[in-house]
């Protein structure tokens, strides 16, 4: 038995953590930028707000209906995650994290009720981080989404739903469209629809071979793992575990900001576009600088940032790169080495979008490979981001960013005594 | 977001005689390792106001607050209150949030079960000079 364990609004409920008055309020948080909005509490979605629409558009209604705006926090949403993640490490020796909000876990041989398990699980995430989750069971990691789904919209579920028999699987997916089916993208449901196939439960009853004829040997696995045969495995190991690092010293040591700004950023530009080259995207990276060893005062600090979704898009990278940069910059040093790791790479082929982000754009992806064309073609740093050193400043739009509540001491939240 | 220690540049390869001490290394003490008995359920804050002076917690003194731990009769707790974060003694007895503090009048809660506890304080830390 799989459980999938996926954090409600996660985005918003990570905001209304320290902010109690918040809670049972309508909240939403923007993108990168302020662009558009990417989360919404349960609130502010039952108020009709609608998700991935530009902010600019909305910001008056969102007014006039008082909902909480927030900018992305992802340095608040990255430590409550692994706060998550953490935690159901207890529950289970067999897990994957799936995403920033979503884990597996394998429930074989648990000898307990499993619909209590998850209970257990709700209220333990609900009381040690404040973060609300939803909890599907069921014997293959397709049925554990669904069963997720359906622990969310069905409120007599109370969170957590166990889908342990075919009565009760085929009873979910003769009440659900084919779309929302994990692995089934809306691509694949449209050509299902063509063939007929609209429920959940007609494409569980579908001839598999003529679906693998069809479609490829993925959907037939959905297929099987609908009827309750497991044919996707947990994966514990990240499936792609190489990283790329680059890393210089100095030549002349800086010891301002905007230098290390600019190095940091040409590294981490310099990393993904050797990322790009063998076709992989990355979901996390780590920044580190360093002063002489031999200094007294030697100093030397890391930090590594994830991404808010898997990307080889250099502006995204770069922009982390440079809050972690500033992040752990301690002013009046020397520094003689800083350097930029990608960590978290994975197949480009198989990257999984993300529920709360748009995601790479299609313009994103052009740009990309036109810049790589050129600098390939006419030597490298032929185009580069004015981040890598133009002089000038370049700063996210974040105006309504909350407190790192969670990792800076100055921003740690303060209690009336 | 995780901040990884990474290890430094450690290891230096010397060609002289190894020290006696390697063999008795230990790790450095670790304040975090001491004061944190459930990290995933631990946050830091700041203290402000005067109203726990009577259990030495001051203004600007530093919170290191559990939400795991049950809490119980004569814990100081993080209380949501009118939606604002408030640390004060726990009275399950009379069912009271009480200050530790002279002059400051200790407050009725209608029922327990509507007051939120956002964690225990398991520690507090004075700065003698400015931390950071």
């Amino acid at each position: 038995m799989f459980a999938l364990v996926d954090c409600n609004s996660c985005y918003a409920s990570c905001e209304q953590i320290f902010r109690p008055d918040l809670r049972g309020k309508p909240v939403v948080v923007l993108s990168n930028n302020d662009g558009c909005i990417v989360a919404r509490s349960a609130e502010a979605k039952a108020l009709g707000i609608p998700d991935l629409q530009a902010f600019f558009k909305l910001e008056p209604l969102l007014r006039r209906l008082n909902v909480h705006i927030f900018s992305s926090n992802y340095v608040l949403y990255g430590d409550i995650s692994q706060r998550v993640m953490n935690i159901l490490q207890e529950f289970s020796p067999e897990v994957e994290v799936y995403s920033i909000d979503e884990m597996f876990l394998q429930l074989a041989g648990m000898p307990f009720d499993l619909k209590d398990y998850g209970q257990t699980i709700r209220q333990r995430l609900w009381k040690d981080v404040r973060m609300p989750v939803g909890v599907g069971i069921a014997p293959t990691k397709t049925l554990a989404k669904l069963a997720n789904h359906a622990a969310k919209k069905i409120p007599q579920t109370d969170g957590v739903c166990l889908l342990d028999t075919p009565a009760k699987w085929q009873w979910l997916q003769r009440r659900l469209p084919v779309n929302k089916v994990w692995g089934i993208g809306s691509k694949i449901a449209r050509r299902l629809n063509a063939l007929d196939i609209h429920t959940v439960y007609e494409l569980a009853c579908a001839d598999r071979k003529f679906l693998r004829q069809q479609f490829s040997v993925n959907v037939e696995r959905t297929v099987e793992e609908l009827n309750g045969r497991p044919a996707i495995a947990l994966e514990q190991q990240p499936a792609a575990k190489k990283q790329i690092y680059c890393t210089r010293s100095f030549g002349e040591k800086p010891t301002s900001l905007q230098p290390l700004l600019h190095a940091v950023s040409a590294y981490a530009c310099r990393a993904a576009e050797k990322m790009r080259a063998q076709q992989h995207v990355v979901r996390s990276l780590q920044v580190f600088i360093n002063t002489s060893p031999y200094d007294a005062d030697y100093y030397s600090r890391s930090q590594v940032i994830q991404l808010p979704y898997a990307t080889d898009d250099s502006r995204v990278i770069v922009a982390a790169a440079r809050t972690a940069v500033t992040e752990i910059f301690s002013p009046g040093r020397r520094y003689l080495k800083a350097g930029v790791g990608l960590l978290e790479l994975s197949d480009k082929q198989f990257a999984q979008s993300d529920l709360f982000s748009r995601g790479p754009s299609l313009a994103a992806e052009q740009l990309m490979t036109a810049i790589d064309n050129i600098n390939r073609r006419y030597g490298q740093g032929t185009t580069f981001l004015a981040a890598q050193g133009s002089g000038q400043r370049w700063h996210m739009r974040q105006q309504y960013r909350s407190p790192a509540y969670t990792t800076r001491w100055s921003d740690v939240p303060l209690i009336k005594c | 977001m995780k901040i990884l220690k990474t290890p430094r540049f450690a290891c230096y390869v010397s060609a002289g005689f190894p020290s006696a001490a390697d063999d008795f290394l230990e790790e450095s003490l670790d304040l975090n390792e001491y004061l944190i008995r459930h990290p995933s359920a631990t946050y830091m804050a700041r203290a402000q106001g005067d109203s726990m002076t009577g259990r030495g917690i001051f203004d600007g003194d530093t919170l290191i607050v559990d939400r795991h731990i049950e809490p119980s009769h004569g814990d100081i707790v993080i209380a949501a209150l009118d939606g604002e974060l408030t640390c004060k003694i726990l009275d399950t007895h009379r069912r009271m949030l009480v200050p530790a503090h002279a002059t400051m009048a200790p407050i009725k809660v209608a029922e327990l079960s509507d007051l939120v506890i956002e964690g225990v304080v398991v520690h507090s830390v004075r700065h003698h000079v400015r931390a950071g």
